[in-house]
């Protein structure tokens, strides 16, 4: 099947972008450089295309639909104006999709979910529905999402959607009018920095682009930087670092979890508390500039213990970084541990996470 | 892409500087542009021997582990430490200051193996 292109494929393409293929579509990696654009993030501001992910809309009320019992996390308390990470698992409890809730309205929702899994995700919300008084749409074909990040990001969003984005506290969002449109801006991201997603039409996401641009503080990033900052901060990769394989328990996502109610899969993650977890999502930190990869093995005095989900050379700490499943007796901080792949063999440490701990992201 | 005159090169897209019966090694203009940001090289001890077309080296990129490849046999005579401690220099100056080592060639005729400027310049054409 053909890689899908986001409606920015051209304006990349003027940048000098180097494209690849992620979850089906072809994405802009890079621009300038991974690490030049990793340290704009960290220290200006960058806009990322992430028009690939999904958008579903969803009018329901969230106990009568069956919504809650399809997230992990409670609807029912969340304020207006805010979002949740949250999973949707299945009932061995692994992990479906990570998504973000949007709580529009009272009775008016958005899902953010990953591009690859978004059909599929669509049609579980869909099967799992009430089907009175319950409207979902998949809005992501019609949706473009920017990802502005970086610890100017704010200053940069008051130009162009006013002082109500100062309002804006982590993980809340509101509508704002930007180019005669009115937009959902919500402050958050997946940087570990002060940052903001932004949804807007496709037809006008090319002027957006732009608009953004055109202030020098703002750089385009790929989602090549956009691994590296993610990973330094350790959040998990859907598809990477956790997947149906996986469940949010052994991943070290409990929090994102609401065991007071009900919800698919909860039942296994209760049986799965009680017999313990086997592995756990563990960082590493390498001794050297050599960077662990997706699928290494991890061994301990020699014996496998593990598998390396994401690896990177970190560009904040100037040395090898990554997470893995590694068997809960190793699984302690400050276990040596060693990365082997063929005739590759690093050495590392478990570490406390994050890797990077200076993001801007709480301001 | 700059792709040097009196250089050879190979498929892998290392290039080859002869000098008598040396032969300095390094990734041409176009492999690090591909590769992007260099990160960690690792190279073979003195002394080593090398086959033609095996693996000799490693370079890392953020996205990536790459093996770079012997274009000749022979034995490795030097290596250059400065890219080990600044894996940057193979972007930067992939032929000059980013060589990564030099090798005491034992068969000459392997050369004919190899492509000049002109052929390599033709190869990047076909296959990019």
């Amino acid at each position: 099947m053909e890689n899908k292109k986001t409606p920015l494929f051209e304006q990349h393409n003027k940048l000098g972008a180097k494209s690849a293929p992620f979850g089906g579509w072809l994405m802009p990696i890079q621009y300038e450089g991974i690490i030049n654009e990793h340290q704009w993030t960290r220290n200006n501001c960058s806009v990322f295309d992430i028009c690939h992910m999904g958008e579903f809309m969803i009018q329901a009320d969230a106990l009568l639909s069956n919504l809650d019992k399809v997230l992990t996390q409670n609807l029912v308390n969340m304020p207006l104006k805010t979002c949740k990470y949250g999973f949707m698992l299945n009932d061995n409890a692994g992990i479906i999709d990570d998504v973000i809730i949007y709580r529009i309205e009272q009775d008016k929702w958005m899902l953010v979910v990953n591009a690859a899994t978004a059909p599929a995700d669509f049609e579980h919300i869909k099967k799992h529905l009430a089907k009175d008084n319950v409207k979902i749409d998949n809005v992501s074909n019609s949706l473009a999402k920017l990802d502005l990040q970086g610890p100017l990001s704010r200053e940069v969003l008051v130009e162009i959607a006013g002082e109500g984005i100062l309002n804006l506290d982590y993980y809340g969002f509101d509508y704002f009018s930007v180019l005669g449109e009115n937009i959902i801006i919500s402050r958050t991201g997946y940087t570990g920095e002060m940052g903001f997603e932004l949804y807007i039409n496709n037809d006008k996401v090319i002027d957006l682009w732009n608009l953004l641009l055109e202030n020098k503080n703002v750089k385009p990033a790929g989602l090549g930087a956009r691994d590296t900052l993610r990973l330094e901060v350790c959040y998990p990769l859907y598809g990477q670092d956790i997947s149906l394989k996986t469940s949010p328990l052994e991943a070290g996502l409990a929090s994102f979890m609401d065991m007071k109610k009900d919800f698919m899969g909860k039942a296994a993650i209760e049986k799965k508390q009680q017999q313990g977890l086997g592995k756990k999502l563990c960082c590493f930190q390498t001794e050297s500039r050599r960077a662990p990869r997706h699928d290494y093995e991890i061994l301990v005095n020699n014996q496998k213990a593990g598998i390396v989900t994401s690896g990177s050379y970190s560009p904040s700490l100037g040395c090898g970084i990554g997470m893995g499943y590694i068997a809960e007796q190793y699984s302690d901080i400050g276990t040596e541990i060693s990365l082997e792949h063929e005739n590759i063999k690093i050495n590392a440490q478990v570490v406390k996470r994050p890797f990077y701990k200076k993001g801007s992201l709480r301001g | 892409m700059n792709v040097p005159e009196g250089l050879f090169y190979t498929k892998e897209h290392e290039w080859v500087k002869i000098d008598g019966n040396l032969a300095k090694i390094g990734i041409s203009d176009h492999a690090q542009h591909e590769l992007g940001d260099i990160t960690f090289v690792e190279l073979p001890a003195l002394h080593a021997p090398c086959e033609q077309f095996k693996q000799i080296a490693t370079i890392e990129s953020v996205k990536a582990a790459s093996d770079v490849y012997a274009p000749l046999s022979g034995k490795i005579s030097a290596v250059n430490n400065e890219v080990v401690a600044n894996p940057e220099l193979v972007n930067q100056s992939p032929y000059e200051q980013g060589w990564l080592l030099v090798i005491e060639i034992t068969e000459e005729s392997q050369l004919a193996n190899l492509m000049d400027a002109e052929a390599y310049k033709n190869y990047l054409k076909e296959n990019m």
